[in-house]
This record gives structure tokens, sequence and C-alpha cells, in this order.
């Protein structure tokens, strides 16, 4: 039986998200771009889809911008307003690189994070003060997704407000839709990324709140084309996977009040076992400012691409949370803005529940990690 | 059965000019058909050796190192080649894995290369990878996830003498050998240890990848050190890590006849790129002084010297005394000589008595022993004390 701790990573599609998708893909096939009976059909789906998402967002349906998966609503939002407007863009520095990079790119600033991975609100406070003027938008993700760390959104929000008074905000919540609700939780935010394969949804699919209001916002696409998305993102839609996104959102959306104190629990049982297990294991952030999903671990002494080797032998799948393009793991971006050493980085471990979980999964974790890491410190 | 294993068994038995499977079972006496890890670079050698080893029964898991991040155009770490031996690992129908041991690939093989560079020797920086990385780091996480033995696709055989000793012996494919970049190797390691091309001539091994339908059957050789860009050379690589000084080029009477960009570059027994009239002047570096940045060139006989000293000796069981073959280049003439124990009895330094003169060898370069087609022990070149 296989022990899936890689929830964060993705998380299987759910059942009644498959089975919106499949009459989409055979029968029901229309390009909701199109004039006929059949594309209307597919136009329908697509306004309901964009209705829910807009729902369980805290949205308009006219603020949805359909995408291509959480690291293109990333790049939409970075870019479009650059574009659009000029200036400069800020971020945490523990920003997905689908954030941290395009800002890169653009020339941008990252802001540091204290010891427990949450942004440093003075160090943004003191750069809004030196250069609001320019900045044009600041990006902070809603939830890290390596260690789970519940950003201070709607103090970076305040800050923005008064310092820079022409930015916008963007929060990257693509780890967040299982875990908070969004219609609250990012209701500051101008601009907002989510992807369906987090939340149950298919991979390839995702959207990015690109909301109107009294806060005129310039906004350049990244694919021209078709016009689709009122200007803001060309390319026929993906409508199986926006249908099923949808579904996936709204039903994730309806349960997350039961499953979010159930895998909670889970998730305490998992870390309080480890630290109790394995010597010297320390366990990143503070779980009090982490979503329910998240046990994250650095182990001195070992290197977590062996470790995940030891787990798999015992049917765990997990992560480090970080990898590079060759398939290597390379110490986290993430650990190092925490200020943690090198060689610490290199043993960490990020065990991420879904709501699918069980007891017989953390079992299965606390039995296996615990002589894992005393096997790879005698003999690694 | 797979596919690929049919094809493997057809071509088998078709390819019955080559002994296929005795020269996978020759290394394999004395192990159970335990987990095998298998270190895949990318290359046709080493997709072979996986492949061989499969066919044997083993159970198979591959790993491709990654150690340098770097530019590089020879076989070593780019994500293609982390691409090639995955795909040949799917093909095969075993796991894949990938170690990222950059960290100690700078600290053991590219800083103590450029250091040695700066300190006016000439390092050899696959036998420090083999030292420390394969045989060494890959050796002990290979124990660590429960692997017993480890397999490369090096063109080198594991013998049996006639005392039951391991000894690494020359691949079968003379053009190809690599057993003077493994000579560190002791038994305890070679225990471990599985080559499993290396009874294979070179052509074999491509023509069986071409038969497998394996994508790297085609995929050219590896060439010269792995973190070296071919484009901007050693000039850049060191010019970029250490100050380059230019030296003075000086005859043995004191005249100066020259200068070279960077003395950093320049090894004993060179000619080429001294500046000295091309391929006209039989001049060669002959002396190389670091301390006040000079080189001393002169005609080839003032490099011939009746002694090598040879330090940091390794030996593959005991210290070995009297005749032996002597490779003191990656793809040496073998040279014949004595080893002398000196008189403090030190095994670990040695000087080697050549039966006929031989050009000395700059210091830093490994000098590997071999009785017969074995080798015996290995150690690297040293400026007489």
């Amino acid at each position: 039986m296989v022990h899936y701790l890689d929830h964060a990573a993705t998380t299987p599609v759910r059942p009644s998200a498959v089975e919106a998708m499949v009459p989409l893909l055979t029968e029901q096939y229309g390009n909701p771009s199109g004039a006929h009976r059949m594309a209307r059909a597919a136009n329908r789906i697509l306004d309901d889809a964009r209705e829910t998402m807009a729902e369980v967002l805290g949205a308009k349906p006219g603020e949805i911008v359909f995408t291509a998966g959480g690291t293109e609503a990333d790049n939409l939002a970075v870019t479009g307003v650059l574009d659009a407007n000029g200036g400069t863009a800020l971020c945490s520095a523990v920003e997905h690189h689908a954030v941290l990079d395009p800002v890169e790119h653009h020339g941008g600033v990252s802001i540091g994070v204290g010891g427990d991975g949450r942004l440093d609100l003075a160090e943004l406070e003191e750069v809004l003060t030196q250069t609001g003027s320019e900045v044009s938008v600041v990006s902070v993700m809603t939830v890290n997704n390596e260690t789970g760390m519940i950003q201070p959104l709607d103090e970076v929000i305040e800050l923005t407000r008064r310092l820079a008074p022409r930015a916008v905000v963007h929060t990257d919540a693509v780890q967040a839709l299982c875990w908070l609700d969004l219609s609250t939780a990012t209701a500051g935010a101008d601009l907002v990324s989510v992807s369906a394969h987090k939340f149950g949804g298919p991979k390839g699919v995702g959207c990015l709140v690109v909301r109107d209001g009294e806060r005129s916002l310039g906004f350049e696409p990244l694919l021209r084309g078709g016009g689709q998305e009122r200007g803001r993102r060309g390319g026929t839609h993906n409508v199986a996977g926006i249908a099923a996104m949808a579904v996936a959102a709204a039903e994730t959306h309806r349960q997350r009040a039961v499953h979010v104190p159930r895998v909670a629990a889970l998730r305490d049982r998992l870390a309080d076992g480890i630290l109790a297990d394995v010597d010297g294991a320390i366990e990143t952030g503070t779980r009090a400012d982490k979503t329910a999903n998240i046990a994250h671990f650095c182990f001195p002494g070992i290197a977590s691409e062996a470790l995940l080797i030891l787990l798999e032998k015992s049917d765990i799948m997990a992560s480090a949370a970080s990898s590079c393009s060759s398939g290597a793991m390379d110490p986290s971006h993430v650990l190092a803005a925490m200020g943690y050493p090198r060689d610490l980085a290199f043993g960490s471990l990020r065990l991420s529940l879904g709501y699918g979980s069980t007891d017989a999964d953390v079992d299965a974790v606390l039995a296996a990690v615990p002589p894992a890491v005393a096997r790879l410190r005698e003999r690694g | 059965m797979p596919y690929w294993l049919r094809c493997l068994r057809l071509s088998l038995d078709y390819g019955n000019e080559v002994d296929w499977m005795s020269s996978v079972s020759t290394n394999t006496g004395s192990v159970e058909k335990g987990p095998v890890l298998v270190a895949m670079s990318g290359g046709v050698d080493s997709s072979v050796a996986a492949a061989l080893l499969v066919e044997q029964g083993f159970e198979v898991v591959g790993v491709t190192l990654k150690l340098w991040g770097g530019a590089s155009d020879s076989g070593c770490c780019s994500v293609s080649d982390v691409d090639d031996a995955r795909r040949v690992a799917q093909q095969l129908d075993i796991d894949h894995h990938v170690f990222n041991f950059g960290d100690e690939f700078d600290q053991f093989v590219v800083d103590p290369y450029v250091a040695d560079h700066q300190a006016g020797r000439t390092p050899n920086p696959c036998v420090e990878c083999n030292r420390h990385i394969k045989f060494d780091k890959l050796f002990r996480r290979a124990d660590a996830l429960g692997f017993d033995t480890v397999a490369t696709g090096h063109h080198a055989r594991i013998e049996t003498d006639d005392q039951g000793l391991l000894r690494i012996s020359r691949g079968a494919d003379a053009a190809k050998d690599q057993s003077y970049v493994l000579h560190m190797l002791d038994q305890t390691q070679l225990r471990r240890l599985r080559f499993p091309v290396g009874h294979l001539n070179k052509d074999d091994v491509r023509a069986l990848a071409g038969r497998l339908g394996l994508r790297t059957a085609d995929k050219p050789d590896s060439q010269d050190v792995c973190f070296i860009h071919s484009v901007g050379g050693r000039q850049t690589f060191l010019g970029d890590r250490i100050p380059l000084r230019p030296a003075r080029l000086v005859t043995t009477e004191g005249e100066e006849v020259g200068v070279v960009e960077s003395i950093e570059l320049v090894t004993l027994g060179q000619r080429r790129g001294l500046n000295l009239g091309g391929d006209t002047d039989r001049r060669y570096a002959v002396d190389i002084d670091h301390a006040t940045a000079t080189v001393t060139v002169g005609e080839r006989d003032l490099l011939m010297v009746d002694e090598q000293w040879v330090e940091a000796v390794e030996w593959s069981e005991a210290p070995v005394d009297g005749p032996v073959t002597v490779q003191c280049s990656a793809h040496g003439r073998p040279r014949a000589g004595r080893i002398e124990s000196p008189e403090s009895g030190h095994a670990a330094s040695v000087v080697v008595r050549w039966d006929d003169p031989q050009q000395r060898v700059a210091a830093g370069q490994s000098i590997v022993f071999y009785q017969g087609e074995n080798v015996v022990g290995g150690g690297i070149a040293a400026n007489r004390p």
C-alpha cells in the first residue's frame, strides 16, 4: 500500500472532477469561442465554472482569468502589471520560483523572512518607505509551499496601501485553497493565483483573479491571440480542465471545515512523533502559523535525496520540497532565506497530507523515518 | 520478458564473436544476485553496463551523479546527460536516481585542481574524483541505501590473482583501458565493485547498445576534464579562480628567450604553447620555478632521468619491490623500471629506477605500477626531495 505524503506537490483528482471532465472530452467538445449549439454549450460550462471559481475565491465572475496553471497565473500577475504600468516588483524571498523568477527577470527586489519563515514586515516597510513610489506590484504568497507557513498578507496589504498607493498586491495562493477560505484570506489582494491540481483538479489549469474596483489597474496579457478572457489570456479554453477545476474547488470549499481539523490532528501526531523519535530533528517555522497539511523538518547529518529513497522502500512518497532541472536536489532557497545553513538545508523533508490521508499513513511514516535517518547517519 | 531483454538475448545468440556472458560472469563469481547500484553517466559504457547486469539477473538501480553545475561540454552532469541516463534506465525498466554530490566535487576535485595548478603541480582530477566521489562518497551512499555492490562503465577488469587477491587489470580494449584512473582501489572496494564492460571492446559495447536500441549507442566518448569547457579551456577556468602570472622563458644558460602568459598553465615537458617558433623549435619546458616565475627551456635530453620519485603511494595489497611496468599518464606508454623502497622503508614513498632513461614526470601526475596486466599500486609523481 502506497503512503502518499506529497499532496503539496500534487494531489489526486477528485472523482467528481474526473466525472465532470469525461463528457467534455468525448461528446460535448465544442469550442466556447464558436457560435453554434455545441460552442454555446461549452461556453455555458465555462460561465458556470467561472461563477463557481468566483464564489470560492470571493471574486466577481468577470475577475476570473483562466490560465494553464499556477505558474502561468503568477507570471501573468507580475508581468501583466509591470508591462502595463512600468515600475518595479517586490516579493518575499520565499516565493515559489513562479513568482521569484519573473520578479528577478524584471529587476525586482525580494524581501527577507524571519527564522520562522514569515515575511519580515519591518524590512518591507523600510523598502516601501524608500522606494514605494516606484513599486507597481508587491507579491507575497498566501502560504509557503515548503514550510506551510501562512504569510501576513493583511499586513502586507496595509503597508502597501499606505506606503505605495499606486502598487497592487498579488498573492500566490496555490498552496492555500484546500486549507484556508480564500474568500476572506485573500479578500484584500488585487491579484490571486490558484492551481487546480493542488486541490483535486487536473494538472495544467488554474486561474488568476484580476480584481476590478476602485484601483484602476493597467494589465497586459502574456499570451495574445483569440481575445479570450477579455483579452487578458488568449488561447482556446481548456474546457474540461476548467470545469473539473470548478468542481474540485467547490467540493474542497464545501468540505474544508470537516477536513482541516481532521488533517491538522494527523499532522500534529506525525510531527510530534518525528520530533520525539528522531534525534536533533528540527521542525521549521511555527506550527500555529502553518496550514493543517504540512510537516516540514531538517535532519542534521543526512541528505534528503538518500532519505527519500529509503522512505520509498517503505512505500512512502515524500519530498524534500526542492529540486533542480537535472533531477538532483539543490538546497532550498526557502530554507536559505530562513537562515538555515547549507548542510542542514540538504537534510530537509516535507511530509504533506491531503484530505484522503489516514492514520495508517502517519503510522507508516513514524515507523520508517526514525530508522532511516539513523541508518543514513551511521553509514551515509 | 521485456522487449529489450528479448533483443539482448537475440543479440547474444547472434553475436557469437564475443562471449558476452562469460565477460560478465567473470566479475560476479563471489557475489549473490543482490541489488547493484550502477553509476550511469549518460554515456554508452555505463548504459551497457546496466543492461548487462539486468540481463545477469541482478536487481539493478541506476544513479547519475550531479557533480558540476558550471559550463561543461563533455560527458558530465548536464541536464541532457541526466536525460540520457534516465531514458536508458526507463528502457531497461530499472529505477534511476540523481545524487547531488556537487559540494563534495568542489571540495575534493575542483578546489584541489585549482590549488595544484597554483602550486605548480599538474593534477589528475579524474583520479581524485574516483578516489573521493565515485569510490568513497558513492560507496557510502550505496551502503546506506542497502546496495552491497556498485558498478560503473569503466574499461577495466577485476581479476583474482593466484593468491586469491583481487586486482584491477587492464580493460580488454587497450585503447580505452581505464585501469590507470582506478589504481587506488583496495581489496575492500574491489570486493564491492563490478565493471561489466571491462571485458569488451568499445566497438562491441556500441554495437550492443545499438542492438538494444539505447539512445546512447552513438554518443561520442567524453574527452578531457569534464568540468572544463572546450571554448574557454583551462586558461579561462583557472583565470576565473586564481590570478595567472606571466613567466619568463630562459635557456639553461640564463638567456631570456620569451614569455608565457601564465606559468600556472605550463607543464613540465611541454613544447607547444611556449611561443618559441611553433613546430620547428624542439625546445621543451625542462624546469618550472614558480618562486621566480621562470620557465627553463631546453633540449629533450634535459628531461631524461634515471629515476622518478613517487609519493602518496597506495598499494592494491602489499608493497611491491622489483620490476614493474609503469604508466605515467592516462593513455601513456608503459615504461619498464624497478621499484626501490627508500632507505626509510616507508612504503608510501618510493623511487622508480628506470631500465632506460625516461622523461621526468610532472609533479602531481598519477604514476601507476603494473605487474603484467594487473595494477599493484600507484601514487603521485614528486620532485626529488
